[in-house]
């Protein structure tokens, strides 16, 4: 049965190619005028024809962004603690058929991290994996969590997708965030970029932030990675889940990540090129569309594109960033998950917003 | 005599309270404090970090100024109470603006949770002021249950939007015992003069400084104009004549 955010998708999803052919230039004069946006707002401001207005939009972005969320940019920083995987995703170093250096850190391994991201100041840290239910299994990032209470105000998660009662496990031991991608919402290309594993199941993903929302996750940050499939209805397609996810869990913090797709050790080059204007634009298309929709922007981007993106809708950014497993301690760097292009740490990054006339938000929670 | 509000066994000579969530520099905060004589400053707990090493909202608040936090983040009243808490034993006064949302689109208030969460901190000893969806009844109720100010909003948070919420916090302004505080959406100091004619007793800003391209020049000018609201409120603003007086009087016939 089509139930949840699926139901809204299907709907879409077959419509999602013509809608965008029927836009005209006036459909997008109008949906920067709106108050409140349609959907076919929503697509206007994504299409083609939006692309010369793209000032107009980024004025009323800004404002709507100031306004909401003031002159502050909260950041976080990655914590990789294995990159076990089972999956065979094309597009990621840590793919299951991929030649890399496998390694799951001991607890006291996870503490020697925690202890020196934290004297970084951060407050906030996203606990990472790669899709292996054994080798980082929810016990075990339990036992993780448990440790990183300890250092952190805000723990929150990117890992595979789990069932409502794991969620809650993990939420009772103080995970507050859950950032999960669905990476493409072609379930078409979904289907040939993840060749096998569990992560294959389309539907089982799709649905894991709403789980994780009724077992009342505080934060949920959604995502597509871009490159996978044709990025309009992608981000189409996003902007509609993280409405979908607004409406039905109101009093969570939804938020959503455009990362463009970064080369791996595996060579991976993405289908569909993406550019900066675009990403501008989806960015722009989706804080008209949802004001209050948190957007983050990681260290995938350098850091001209990210200092440039800051005003027009930003409101969450990494430092310090390492997507290899223990890369903050260890002095041998093991295998990346991709490359990161911003690789300045976290007082530089601090430095850059203040300089920009932001605060950086270290803290932004009481757990 | 002195024109004083008086909150929680606290005099307070301004009636202008600042917000500091959204401003781009700490230090700027204190400009704006300074420049418009505010006494009341609400900081969210969520943002202070006690550990950090860094230079802390705290610092930037002068010593004359009332510290009232905020439960910002809370989606009920455990949550609210929690935080509360928390900023007591922090160390931050027992001042607390209750802060309930269930709502992350509007940020609109939840007047049931508040009211929940006045119950608790009250009988604590928290001088407890919630941030509420106007309205009577449920004003009411927060001051039986302990609240020592209420603070409507004057339109959504951060909207800019203006005192729309007029009607309601006037009805409010002359019923309530407590002191009756607007907060939120006022966007202009035009605005703010309005809350203080009608009779509120203070108002709160921050999105309205921390939006303008000189934040301490327009904190200079809400704390201004909160001053005149407030005189002509004192003053006795004449009821509005609606018409021209009749030239042939109705109780003519009397004489």
């Amino acid at each position: 049965m089509d139930t949840g955010f699926y139901k809204a998708y299907k709907k879409y999803d077959n419509a999602s190619r013509a809608i965008f052919e029927n836009i005209r230039p006036r459909d997008v004069a109008r949906a920067i005028s709106s108050r409140r946006l349609s959907t076919k707002d929503l697509v206007a401001l994504l299409s083609t024809d939006a692309e010369p207005h793209l000032e107009e939009m980024a004025r009323k972005a800004r404002d709507i962004t100031l306004r909401n969320f003031g002159k502050a940019v909260q950041l976080y920083t990655p914590l990789y603690v294995s990159n076990y995987c089972s999956n065979e995703c094309v597009y990621c170093g840590f793919n299951s058929s991929g030649d890399v250096e496998r390694k799951t850190l001991s607890l006291d391994e996870v503490r020697e991290e925690a202890e020196f991201i934290a004297s970084t100041g951060l407050k906030h840290v996203l606990l990472l994996t790669g899709g292996c239910r054994v080798e980082a299994s929810v016990s075990y990032l339990k036992d993780c969590v448990k440790v990183l209470k300890e250092y952190f105000s805000s723990v929150s998660i990117e890992i595979y997708a789990l069932e409502e009662d794991e969620y809650t496990a993990l939420i009772d031991e103080g995970v507050d965030g859950l950032t999960i991608y669905q990476e493409t919402y072609d379930e078409e290309v979904y289907g040939k970029v993840h060749l096998s594993g569990r992560k294959r199941d389309f539907r089982f993903r799709l649905d894991a932030p709403e789980r994780a929302g009724i077992r009342g996750m505080r934060t949920i940050n959604l995502g597509v990675l871009l490159g996978l499939a044709h990025w309009r209805r992608d981000v189409f397609m996003l902007a509609l889940h993280a409405e979908y996810m607004q409406d039905k869990f109101p009093s969570a913090e939804i938020s959503v990540s455009v990362p463009r797709i970064k080369p791996n050790a595996e060579g991976f080059a993405p289908k569909y090129a993406v550019t900066d204007a675009n990403v501008v634009q989806m960015v722009l298309a989706l804080r008209l569309f949802l004001p209050r929709l948190g957007v983050t922007l990681s260290t995938r981007e350098d850091a001209d594109f990210r200092e440039n993106m800051l005003p027009l809708g930003i409101t969450r950014m990494s430092a310090g960033s390492t997507t290899a497993v223990g890369g903050h301690t260890a002095a041998d760097s093991n295998a990346a998950q991709f490359e990161i292009s911003d690789k300045r740490d976290v007082r530089e990054i601090m430095d850059m917003l203040s300089s920009k006339g932001y605060q950086p938000v270290l803290k932004d929670w009481v757990g | 005599m002195e024109d004083v509000l008086k909150i929680g066994g606290k005099e307070i000579k301004s009636r202008f309270f600042v917000g500091t969530g959204k401003f781009p520099d700490k230090a700027v905060v204190r400009d704006v404090l300074e420049a418009s004589a505010a006494e009341v400053v609400t900081v969210a707990v969520r943002r202070v970090d006690p550990d950090s090493s860094d230079e802390n909202i705290l610092d930037h608040i002068p010593e004359r100024c009332v510290l009232m936090t905020n439960t910002s983040g809370a989606r009920d009243a455990a949550e609210a109470v929690r935080i509360a808490r928390l900023a007591k034993a922090a160390g931050c006064g027992d001042w607390i603006k209750i802060e309930v949302i269930n709502d992350n689109k509007y940020l609109l208030p939840d007047n049931k949770e508040t009211i929940k969460a006045i119950e608790i901190l009250a009988e604590e000893g928290f001088t407890v002021l919630p941030y509420m969806n106007p309205d009577l009844v449920d004003a009411r109720r927060m001051v039986d249950a302990g609240a020592a100010a209420v603070m409507p909003l004057g339109s959504p948070i951060g909207s800019n939007r203006g005192f729309r919420t007029e009607e309601i916090v006037r009805i409010m302004v002359d019923e309530i015992k407590v002191p009756v505080i607007v907060d939120a959406g006022i966007g202009a100091p035009s605005e703010a003069a309005r809350c203080m004619e009608i009779g509120a007793d203070a108002v709160l800003v921050n999105t309205a400084l921390s939006a303008a391209a000189d934040p301490v020049k327009m904190a200079e000018a809400f704390s201004k104009a909160v001053e005149a609201g407030r005189s002509a409120y004192l003053a006795g603003i004449p009821e509005r004549i609606e018409e021209a007086s009749a030239s042939s009087p109705l109780t003519g016939f009397l004489r």
